[in-house]
């Protein structure tokens, strides 16, 4: 039994918070396990099968997932049918060689040909190609993956994970995961934080003494992973968790109740949606709408939106979930730390200070224009509200305004029915931050996580300044109450999207600056209210 | 047809070449590839595309080959088809570019 030897703490990052305890699953590089070649026709045969079943798996993943995570797996479905892919591999088993060693050959030498591409598009088809290659090589070795066969409440250990692997993965069976790799902006992160599942990133080399069934603490709180755990370990990893647990029952309790502060004022908790998927989990009733719906993570986060009509189901789904309560939609957020491959400049040197957000949107009208004729063709079947992201001029609203007029126009013209719904501004620009009242904007929408970066010179991927980029700077405070107090004067709604909404222990900060409402992760909603129920002006 | 145009040839056997200007801004990403490879599979004929920009062609029906081409909007496909249902796959794959892939 692997269980002796004395305790070890291995380091990390925190992607996702939480606990765990159970067993480490490893996801094995597939086919690490060396297994018995046969004769070129048996392995050649093998090889079939294990792309059968592949394509099988696959499948089924396609028809479970959202429109995002569908094309992706559309892509790999399509190279398992590719006979100039598989040529070659089955050449090489004809010559001798294995079957696993075969396909991991071609495979390694296709995957590194996308990876040195020079565009970004392209360079993210390697991580398809990989997703493909373990795929196969699982089914060959016989694995019918680390997923289905380990224990209940296990800490599933991998490399890496690829979005398709993470959405695939019934979480309900893991206490939580442990990356040697991953960041903790990447969309594996989003995923996990979404739907409460611990994760913690970065191991490094000390990953590879990971074995399969070693006793472990998953520590997604103070960044550590403790294998063999000792048994004052164990018994300090019992009380948090106890009190965690406690804490959540006494938060869930909070989940179905409006939420409303210790002197009885009302609060808006709202939702932050990046995958539809998650909302057939949700309960809207739970919720007082969505606050931030981000329109490039409802399809695919790396290229264009779709076209109209497929934009438009996407709206009209939202907008029938939340029953009637508020939806509010970005439009699409691209560039920065989110380039698309043929919409977004190449190469240029501070992104973030680019052209990204409405900046983006207003140089490319004919873009623009597909998605607010969706926006406009869906407001009439909800309480849609629309708000348009990295606004710095009171004129880039005006001129948002009139293209999304026109929009509505168009669609009329062509016997749709349309409407110009609510027209917000995302506020995280400090420009933007310090002269709200002045933009002619229906809401106002603080994006805490851009406004913290911008107003503390500290980039949000740096890990370097990570101890700068601060919620809690007093300049940041300031201008969140300073965005409040414009939406005062002007009477018109002020709410809060970014991180800062879904930390309980920042939600005192908000209230105190006069906000109420607050969009959080879906996975924040219940501790995001118990915080609101504990709070009062005065302490 | 203001940005397509397809060479028949009368006599038979040799190739037919046809050219396209793909307009969709973000080319042939991975979706509009495996449309356009399944559409090719339809047809008997041998059938190769490559960017007017590159020399290789490479067969329209591997998705692979295909996506590796990064053929870019504002870039123009060329395709040449042999065999019996060469002229109907060409066109129908000018077409399908014209219509946007279908997106």
């Amino acid at each position: 039994m692997p269980e002796a030897g004395p305790e070890l703490t291995l380091r990390g990052t925190v992607a996702s918070r939480g606990l765990a305890l159970g067993p480490i699953a490893l996801l094995t590089p597939a086919g690490a396990a060396r297994r018995q070649a046969g004769a070129p026709p048996a392995e050649a045969q093998a090889l079939r099968d294990a792309l059968a079943q592949a394509a099988e798996a696959l499948a089924l993943v396609i028809e479970s997932s959202d429109e995002m995570a569908g094309e992706i797996l559309s892509f790999q479905l399509a190279l398992i049918e590719d006979d100039d892919l598989l040529a070659p591999v089955f050449a090489s088993i004809a010559a001798g060689t294995a079957a696993d060693q075969a396909w991991r050959t071609k495979l390694d030498s296709e995957i590194a040909d996308y990876a040195a591409g020079e565009d970004d598009y392209f360079r993210a088809r390697a991580a398809d190609l990989t997703d493909l290659r373990d795929r196969v090589l699982a089914a060959l070795a016989g694995e019918d993956a680390a997923t289905t066969a380990a224990a209940e409440g296990a800490i599933l250990a991998a490399e890496d994970l690829t979005p398709s692997r993470f959405l695939e993965t019934d979480w309900r069976r893991f206490g939580g995961a442990a990356l040697k790799l991953g960041s903790a902006a990447s969309h594996v992160a989003m995923l996990a934080r979404a739907r409460g599942v611990p994760l913690l990133i970065g191991l490094g080399e000390a990953f590879d003494r990971l074995q399969s069934g070693v006793p472990a603490v998953l520590d997604a709180e103070e960044g550590l992973l403790l294998l063999r755990p000792a048994s004052a370990s164990r018994q300090s990893f019992d009380r948090r968790q106890e009190q965690a647990t406690a804490r959540q029952r006494q938060e869930a309790t909070f989940l179905p109740r409006p939420a409303i502060t210790a002197h009885g004022e009302a609060v808006q908790a709202l939702i932050n949606v990046d995958d539809p998927a998650l909302l057939d989990r949700l309960d809207p009733a739970h919720c007082d709408g969505i606050g931030l719906a981000r329109s490039e993570f409802l399809f695919r986060a790396d290229r264009p939106l779709p076209d109209e009509a497929a934009q438009f189901q996407v709206y009209r789904r939202l907008l029938a979930w939340a029953a009637g309560r508020p939806v509010t939609i970005r439009t699409l957020d691209a560039g920065g730390d989110k380039p698309i491959p043929g919409l977004t400049p190449d190469g240029e040197s501070n992104p973030f200070l680019g052209l990204r957000g409405l900046r983006l949107s207003l140089s490319r009208p004919e873009v623009f224009a597909v998605q607010l004729r969706a926006l406009a063709r869906a407001a009439p079947l909800g309480n849609l509200k629309v708000m348009v992201p990295m606004v710095t001029r009171p004129q880039e609203m005006t001129a948002a305004r009139a293209l999304f007029e026109a929009a509505v126009a168009d669609c009329r013209a062509a016997g749709m029915a349309a409407a110009l719904p609510p027209l917000g501004m995302m506020v995280e620009v400090p420009a933007a931050a310090l002269t709200a009242a002045d933009f002619p904007a229906d809401f106002y929408s603080i994006g805490s996580n851009d406004l913290v970066q911008y107003v503390t010179a500290s980039g949000r991927d740096n890990d370097s300044v990570a101890s700068l980029y601060d919620p809690r700077n007093p300049a940041v405070l300031e201008l969140i109450a300073r965005t409040v107090a414009a939406g005062q004067t002007r009477g018109v709604e002020v709410s809060l999207c970014g991180d800062m909404a879904s930390d309980p222990a920042l939600v005192p900060l908000l209230l105190e600056r006069g906000l109420r409402a607050l969009s959080v992760a879906p996975g924040r909603l219940a501790s995001v209210k118990a915080a609101v129920a504990a709070w009062s002006p005065h302490g | 047809m203001p940005n397509a145009a397809a060479s028949t040839d009368p006599l038979g056997g040799a190739p037919i070449a046809g050219k396209v200007l793909v307009t969709n801004p973000t080319g042939l990403h991975a979706r509009p590839a495996v449309k356009l490879t399944k559409l090719a599979k339809s047809f008997a004929a041998d059938l190769k595309v490559r960017p007017e920009s590159q020399a290789d062609w490479v067969n329209a029906k591997s998705p692979n080959a295909v996506m590796k081409m990064k053929l870019r909007g504002g870039d123009t496909l060329c395709l040449e088809a042999t065999g019996d249902d060469a002229a109907a796959a060409v066109a129908a794959l000018i077409a399908f570019t014209e219509r946007n892939f279908d997106e």
